[in-house]
């Protein structure tokens, strides 16, 4: 039970200003990822929720107290640290004791703990090993569960998967989910990873140069992004870009650039209109073109030439030039297309972004 | 294979220290040369070492010639110096004072084995007092040294306070002041305190080099521990002291115990202070009791200095060999995964 809330928090380095202003409130029971750039103040952020960093200013509180000037030891909280930090010279049963035998539990109550703990986890015939005789996955459970045996009132997670390689990292995101629901305790999450964030957060904090961007459920930053940053970080392949100036003609707007000219959709027109003249940035997500059949409108196509073509099997990507740009279209694989051919690709008006040039931010 | 270079070069370093008081130009000839040999070789070997043409792969003359016949050359110019102390302290003395130009001269070798010179030096001289000062000024000031060294290197490596930076590379400059310019200064303290002729002479200044020499090793060795132990285990509910004791120190062993080591061998061998801050023989160390009570005037008791260098060196191997496993591992890095 605790809900963790960031008061315009702030962290300075010597010249550095790490983390610029943040505010958030994490719920009981959530999950919350931060994601961004290596260098996006996320990993400072958590650190400092933990206590492991100090507090330039602002107000860190968990369950509505303030725990700026508390040790870490004192926050109630877990953390697990992207190298696992397991102690190399304690076994394995040692090393998910060591927090209660710090916070003096009696013998019996340890045993049933790690005991629990090892048996959810699945690490229960591995309790008598050290550390370095264990497999890059076992160290992680061993790692998460000397963070469930506390039964804390946070976990905190900084990358815990990027030690682990693809399949083992898909594996363990998918027991990470369930653990959490399991153990229902709210959670932070810090990752770079963006396929990690969506599949993992509840809610999805997007920073960049110690700014939040946005703050919002997966299907929310997907859908409407606030700004070109989250449009472009969230989604694989990423949004493609183009620049193009808004014009109006025979009373519709139309979006015009090098090789581009779209018809701006209706339930768009009011607010692009505001820019009628004016450069803005067109964002289209890969999975929102797909290769224009005859019942396609053309204000709606865009003139494009094969560059790449890969295919996935599941989907077909093409890199295309169009005009100067380079964008990807992700079609179905039944589609043909053969490179440096020729072809008009259609895109679907009801997903299209529009981005104010100069400030960024979604119109 | 490290720790036996080590070993060797180590008695080496004593013989050739011992030797070098010599006036005979021969001998000191061959201490020198002797002492020499192994860092030209190693030199050798490594320039070589770019080249890829050491180790078990290619054709087998290459092996000999860039890996096998450096090797035995190596290890024969480590060895010689021990070898030849051997053979000086157990050589009957007609042999020892034989002129070089005699018919039946046999520099290499001895026919004729005796224990004679290893008994007068247990039996007729101080020896035993001297080893066991030298083990007592050894021990005590590797302990104070270590000590103080751990917790400074931990503090310049792990907290945060200003000037840490500066204070360490200060540190480490007090160690390249050398003894031999110290010791005056050192000298008139040790008279305020009355502390001449007494083993706390040693023991207290000592650590003067010590400590440095540790805290900069063990500054090292707790860089290369992840700090996120460290924090985990104050997040586990741990204070600082008792993530440094359950956590950190246990983990350091390897690098404590070379440290230890080193220092040990260092006050082990120390000359400079030892020879100065103490005057009656049965006060004195084993390198300064040897050097001066069995060197008199130009009269050199050849027999048994090589026995006293070859008993005074027994501890110092021991001590390396005991621990070598550890001791690899404190040089070579620590916690991985």
């Amino acid at each position: 039970m605790a809900q963790v809330a960031m008061r315009s928090l702030n962290k300075n380095y010597d010249e550095v200003h790490a983390v610029k202003d943040v505010n958030l409130d994490i719920h009981d029971k959530e999950f919350v990822v931060l994601v961004g750039p290596s260098g996006c103040g996320k990993t400072t952020t958590l650190r400092m929720v933990a206590g492991l960093e100090t507090i330039t200013s602002g107000r860190v509180l968990i369950n509505d107290k303030v725990v700026n000037d508390l040790a870490p030891m004192d926050r109630d909280i877990a953390m697990v640290f992207q190298n696992y930090a397991l102690y190399p010279h304690m076994s394995v049963y040692d090393n998910m004791a060591f927090g209660l035998k710090m916070r003096k539990f009696d013998k019996g109550e340890i045993e049933k703990r790690v005991r629990e703990a090892a048996e959810i986890l699945g690490i229960g015939e591995y309790l008598k090993r050290k550390p370095r005789q264990l497999s890059g996955g076992q160290r992680q459970r061993v790692a998460l569960g000397r963070a469930i045996v506390r039964h804390p009132q946070v976990f905190l997670f900084d990358e815990p998967l990027s030690n682990l390689d693809a399949k083992l990292r898909v594996q363990m995101r998918v027991e990470l989910k369930k653990l959490h629901e399991r153990l229902g305790t709210t959670a932070i999450y810090v990752t770079h990873d963006q396929v990690e964030a969506m599949t993992l957060g509840d809610r999805v904090v997007v920073m960049r140069d110690g700014w939040v961007q946005q703050v919002g459920d997966p299907m929310t930053l997907y859908n409407e992004p606030a700004n070109r940053f989250v449009a472009g970080f969230i989604g694989s392949p990423a949004m493609n870009f183009a620049n193009v100036r808004v014009a109006g003609q025979n009373g519709s707007l139309w979006a015009e650039g090098d090789g581009i000219r779209l018809k701006v959709p209706a339930h768009l027109s009011n607010r692009v209109g505001a820019y009628a003249g004016k450069a803005v940035t067109i964002g289209i997500r890969p999975e929102d073109m797909h290769i224009a059949r005859d019942s396609d409108p053309p204000e709606l196509n865009i003139p494009a030439v094969v560059e790449v073509v890969e295919r996935l099997g599941s989907e077909i990507l093409l890199d295309v030039a169009v005009g100067p740009v380079t964008m990807v279209a992700s079609v179905e694989p039944t589609a043909r297309a053969n490179v440096h051919e020729q072809l008009r690709l259609a895109v679907n008006p009801e997903r299209l972004h529009f981005f104010d040039s100069e400030t960024e931010a979604a119109i | 294979m490290l720790a036996l270079a080590i070993i060797v070069c180590c008695l080496a370093a004593i013989v050739g220290y011992i030797t070098a008081g010599d006036k005979s130009r021969s001998r000191v000839g061959w201490a020198v040369g002797s002492f020499l040999l192994p860092p030209v070789v190693l030199v050798l070997l490594l320039a070589l070492r770019p080249l890829q043409l050491y180790g078990p792969e290619g054709a087998p003359w290459r092996r000999w010639l860039s890996f096998r016949i450096p090797l035995t050359l190596f290890i024969v110019g480590l060895l010689f110096p021990f070898y030849w102390m051997i053979v000086t302290s157990v050589r009957p003395d007609n042999e020892l004072y034989r002129p070089w130009n005699a018919a039946n001269y046999t520099p290499f070798w001895t026919l004729r084995p005796t224990l004679q010179h290893i008994t007068d030096l247990l039996s007729e001289t101080l020896f035993t007092t001297w080893m066991m000062n030298t083990m007592l000024i050894a021990i005590v000031s590797t302990v104070i040294s270590l000590i103080c060294g751990l917790f400074a290197g931990y503090a310049l490596s792990r907290l945060k306070f200003p000037f840490a930076g500066g204070i360490g590379t200060g540190i480490f400059i007090t160690y390249l002041v050398p003894q031999t310019l110290l010791f005056i200064p050192l000298a008139d303290i040790i008279r305020n305190f009355h502390l001449g002729d007494s083993p706390w002479a040693l023991i207290l200044t000592y650590p003067t080099f010590l400590i440095p020499f540790v805290t900069w090793l063990m500054m090292g060795y707790f860089k290369s521990i992840p700090k996120e132990l460290e924090e985990c285990a104050r997040i586990d509910g741990a204070p600082r002291w008792k993530a440094m004791a359950y956590i950190i120190f246990p983990i350091a062993v390897p690098g404590i115990l070379s440290a230890g080591i080193f220092a040990f061998t260092l006050s082990w061998n120390e000359f400079i202070y030892a020879l100065v801050f103490l005057s009656s023989p049965e006060q004195k160390t084993v390198p300064v009791g040897v050097t001066s009570e069995l060197v008199r005037g130009d009269v050199f008791y050849w027999g048994e200095l090589m026995a006293g260098a070859l008993l005074g060196s027994i501890p110092v191997a021991f001590v390396y060999s005991f621990f070598v496993e550890h001791y690899v591992s404190g040089i070579t890095g620590s916690v991985k995964g």
